[in-house]
């Protein structure tokens, strides 16, 4: 069904083509309509047919084999801001329910946090790369990106990991209780299992915003290697090759599609007692 | 020694005009062996004393010992085991590590674990369904391995808070009579709480009445109905007799409210 | 009592963690690339407040423009889907995908379709995001109604137009301020890095990184604090929004998906 959604975009696209204004047009006096000509929309085998084609004229590497190196390098950011995002999450989740004034304390900054663009820190942390030194390590730029990332992600997580932990039925923790259990025991053998399906939307949440984390990271510093930075000079090259930066596009696109399956793996290991309930 | 004594507990609730007189001096003694259930209408006050005895709860007033210690001693030492309304078992764990749980926590080894709970499902009749997981099980096999998980580190006392209650008519009758089996093969005291005449009247030993407001106790009937092992137990003149008296005594509080569900 | 508590415990950790950022900057001299500190921050948003307002406007503008469009599109579209059942099996599936992928660096391709100075492309694209948003879970108040409400609705041989009338459309109604309360804080994120990849500079996020590459970070931070005042804003209306339209008590459905 996917593929057939996909082919039908494909086909929308070209049609809009075939009867699209080549130079723009104006809807209700707004000059909405996109250019239809083949510089700002190239056709669809244009696209597919540029991953094969040399990156630069001359060069031996195919734009396919930069635009995949680039998703790697990318990837490996994201996959370090989202353990540190979820790690951190996690933790501040536990003590959030370990202790009621520090639940109090936080979770309505906790919920804010969500609703305000806290990527607009993004390039001021970018900017202590290279230049925060503690004893003799110096910050790496991407780690940057990788922070970045990180603090996107641990937002969804605390949220998610504290109502999961929080969910454990009233019986059960009277059952625990008639164990004579302590905190750590109840922690242990009840929250934290029963914590999983409340917690796995907030991973998957978590993954896609270190993905975003990331990659406005690295398009806000130019950051070299990854695919954020390739999207944005492929952009500057349209005129000359338009059908270039769709080919970045598809690697970032390829980058959320491996985060996504990731989270769907972390669900399957986490929760192997399950039986398939339809998650969408 | 009894295994249970309730001795002249009140149980208050909140305070102001928020007050609520849960229990108002209640005297209950278990004998070691013996059925005794408890029985009347809601806010009578019989969950409370439950969870009293179980230490989930401190009384205002009066004391709770059991098997002579301090409540609160007995469920460090896990003298008691505990079924609930629903079965309450752990999705994410198969039937045997559910009843291993309370083993678990007291520190025992794998092995001798494993074993315990193995014969626990031989003892509720369940052995086949070891590595299920209980989404598998039907309600009324939950409840079983529930109370293989109550009984698993043999405690000789039994708190059970209704639960049959959200089982159909069949499966209730087969699993009172598969509890008094059990209890009787090992021995266990038990207290046990129940909206249902016909119920008290099968399982119980003594048939303890109690009414709200201020929630007390206001009758104790005793049940004699021989071994209770045939099918005939439940059509016995001497069943409908009890049954009739339990009603009364239920009707006989003041009268002004609906005495539980009759019928079942 | 208890609300008060409920109140006092939040500002107060919020009052320690300004009052902790203040100290660290303070005591440890940190340099205003590294950090800056609340009260510069606080000074600087007063004094530049009408530029931060400008750009405000600009962002907000298109993050408004994104929402209305995006939301009355979506519910346009899940009113046709939720109908047809090809549709929405055709629908739904890329909807899940687009979740995971970032999509806004499409705006690079947006770029390219308009002219240079023209918002048109960051408006499109917090349409398009807002749209799968409102789509997604308004489709879902739409589709998954009471097993119970629809039998009884057949023994009236009600018609398809009056189930949606009676049953669908209030049922999805919950679900739709779900959505909102999403998508209007996801539209002023969206709106706000669309500006990193080039074309028109009015805005927050283009302001941001000028402040920064004149070394001005005090300046960056203020603006951050317009962006952070924005997406509040937009939270906060459509919460509002949610309450005046459901007198009877909102948020009975479990929470949609972004």
């Amino acid at each position: 069904m996917f593929t057939v959604s996909l082919l039908l975009v494909a086909v929308a696209w070209e049609s809009y083509k075939l009867a699209g204004p080549a130079d723009g047009g104006s809807l209700l006096g707004w000059r909405v309509l996109p250019r239809a000509n083949d510089r700002a929309m190239p056709h669809v085998w244009d696209m597919v047919a540029r991953l094969a084609d040399p990156e630069r004229r001359g060069s031996d590497t195919t734009v396919a084999q930069v635009v995949l190196s680039g998703t790697w390098y990318s990837l490996r950011l994201v996959l370090v801001g989202f353990a540190l995002g979820t790690l951190v999450g996690f933790g501040l989740a536990v003590l959030m329910a370990r202790f009621r004034l520090v639940e109090r304390g936080l979770l309505p900054y906790l919920v804010v946090s969500q609703t305000v663009p806290l990527i607009a820190l993004a390039p001021l942390v970018v900017a202590w790369g290279g230049r925060v030194s503690i004893g003799g390590w110096v910050w790496p730029r991407w780690l940057s990106a990788s922070v970045i990332g990180a603090f996107l992600a641990f937002f969804p997580v605390a949220v998610a990991a504290l109502r999961g932990l929080s969910s454990a039925s009233r019986a059960s923790l009277e059952l625990m209780e008639s164990y004579a259990a302590t905190w750590w025991q109840t922690f242990r053998r009840l929250r934290l299992p029963s914590s999983v399906p409340a917690l796995v939307p907030g991973l998957r949440l978590a993954a896609s915003a270190s993905v975003v984390g990331v990659v406005v990271a690295e398009i806000s510093t130019g950051l070299r290697g990854g695919v954020g930075r390739l999207i944005i000079e492929y952009g500057r090259q349209t005129t000359s090759d338009p059908a270039k930066v769709y080919t970045a596009v598809f690697g970032a696109a390829v980058l959320g599609l491996m985060m996504a399956g990731l989270v769907g793996v972390l669900d399957l290991v986490l929760s192997p007692h399950r039986r398939a309930e339809v998650a969408s | 020694m009894n295994a249970v004594d309730v001795g002249s507990v009140s149980m208050i609730f909140g305070d102001g005009a928020s007050r609520v007189e849960a229990l108002v001096d209640v005297n209950l003694g278990v004998a070691q062996g013996s059925f005794v259930s408890l029985i009347g209408p809601s806010g009578c006050g019989k969950s409370t004393v439950l969870r009293l005895i179980a230490n989930l709860l401190e009384p205002t007033r009066g004391e709770i010992r059991v098997q002579g210690k301090p409540a609160r001693q007995s469920r460090l030492d896990q003298d008691y085991g505990m079924a609930f309304q629903h079965a309450g078992l752990f999705d994410w764990r198969t039937v045997t590590k559910n009843i291993e749980l309370p083993l678990e926590l007291k520190g025992w080894d794998r092995a001798t674990r494993r074993e315990r709970a193995l014969e626990m499902l031989e003892l509720v009749r369940l052995p086949e369904f070891a590595g299920h997981y209980p989404w598998q099980l039907s309600g009324g096999m939950q409840q079983r391995v529930a109370i293989a998980r109550a009984l698993a580190a043999r405690p000789t006392l039994l708190l059970m808070d209704e639960p049959f209650g959200a089982l159909d008519e069949m499966t209730r009758e087969h699993m009172q009579a598969e509890l008094l089996r059990i209890c009787r093969e090992t021995g266990t005291s038990v207290v046990f709480v129940t909206h249902s005449i016909p119920e008290a009247v099968y399982l119980s030993d003594h048939v303890v009445v109690m009414s709200p407001r201020p929630g007390r106790i206001t009758a104790t009937i005793e049940v004699d109905l021989g071994d209770r092992q045939g099918d005939d137990t439940r059509e016995a003149d001497e069943f409908y007799k009890k049954i009739t008296e339990v009603r009364e005594a239920l009707r006989s509080d003041r009268g002004e409210h609906p005495t539980g569900v009759e019928d079942r | 009592m208890r609300r008060v508590t409920r109140v006092f415990v939040p500002v107060l950790f919020g009052a320690a963690f300004f009052g902790a950022w203040e100290a660290l900057v303070r005591g440890l001299d940190l340099k205003p690339y590294f950090l800056v500190a609340p009260s510069t921050i606080a000074e600087q948003f007063g004094s530049s407040w009408s530029l931060v307002w400008r750009s405000m406007k600009v962002s907000g503008g298109n993050a408004l423009a994104g929402l209305l469009i995006g939301t009355g599109l979506g519910i346009a579209v899940s009113l046709v889907t939720s109908r047809f059942r090809l549709l929405h099996e055709l629908v739904t599936p890329l909807a899940v995908a687009l979740n995971a992928i970032p999509i806004f660096v499409l705006v690079s391709v947006f770029n390219n379709m308009f002219a240079i100075t023209s918002e048109v492309p960051r408006r499109l694209m917090v349409t398009l995001v807002v749209y799968f948003v409102v789509l997604v879970n308004v489709t879902r108040g739409l589709v998954q109604v009471d097993r119970l409400h629809m039998e009884l609705m057949r023994s009236y041989a009600a018609s398809d137009w009056q189930v949606l009338r009676r049953v669908r459309i209030p049922n999805a109604v919950p679900y739709l301020f779900t959505a909102l309360k999403i998508a209007a804080p996801v539209a002023v994120i969206t709106a706000f890095v669309s500006e990193y990849f080039g074309g028109s500079q009015n805005g927050l996020g283009s302001a941001i990184a000028r402040s920064i590459a004149a070394s001005r970070n005090d300046q960056a931070w203020a603006y951050v604090a317009g962006a952070c005042l924005l997406g509040l804003t937009f939270y906060l209306i459509s919460t509002l929004l949610e309450t005046v339209a459901t007198p009877g008590g909102a948020g009975k459905r479990p929470a949609g998906r972004s």
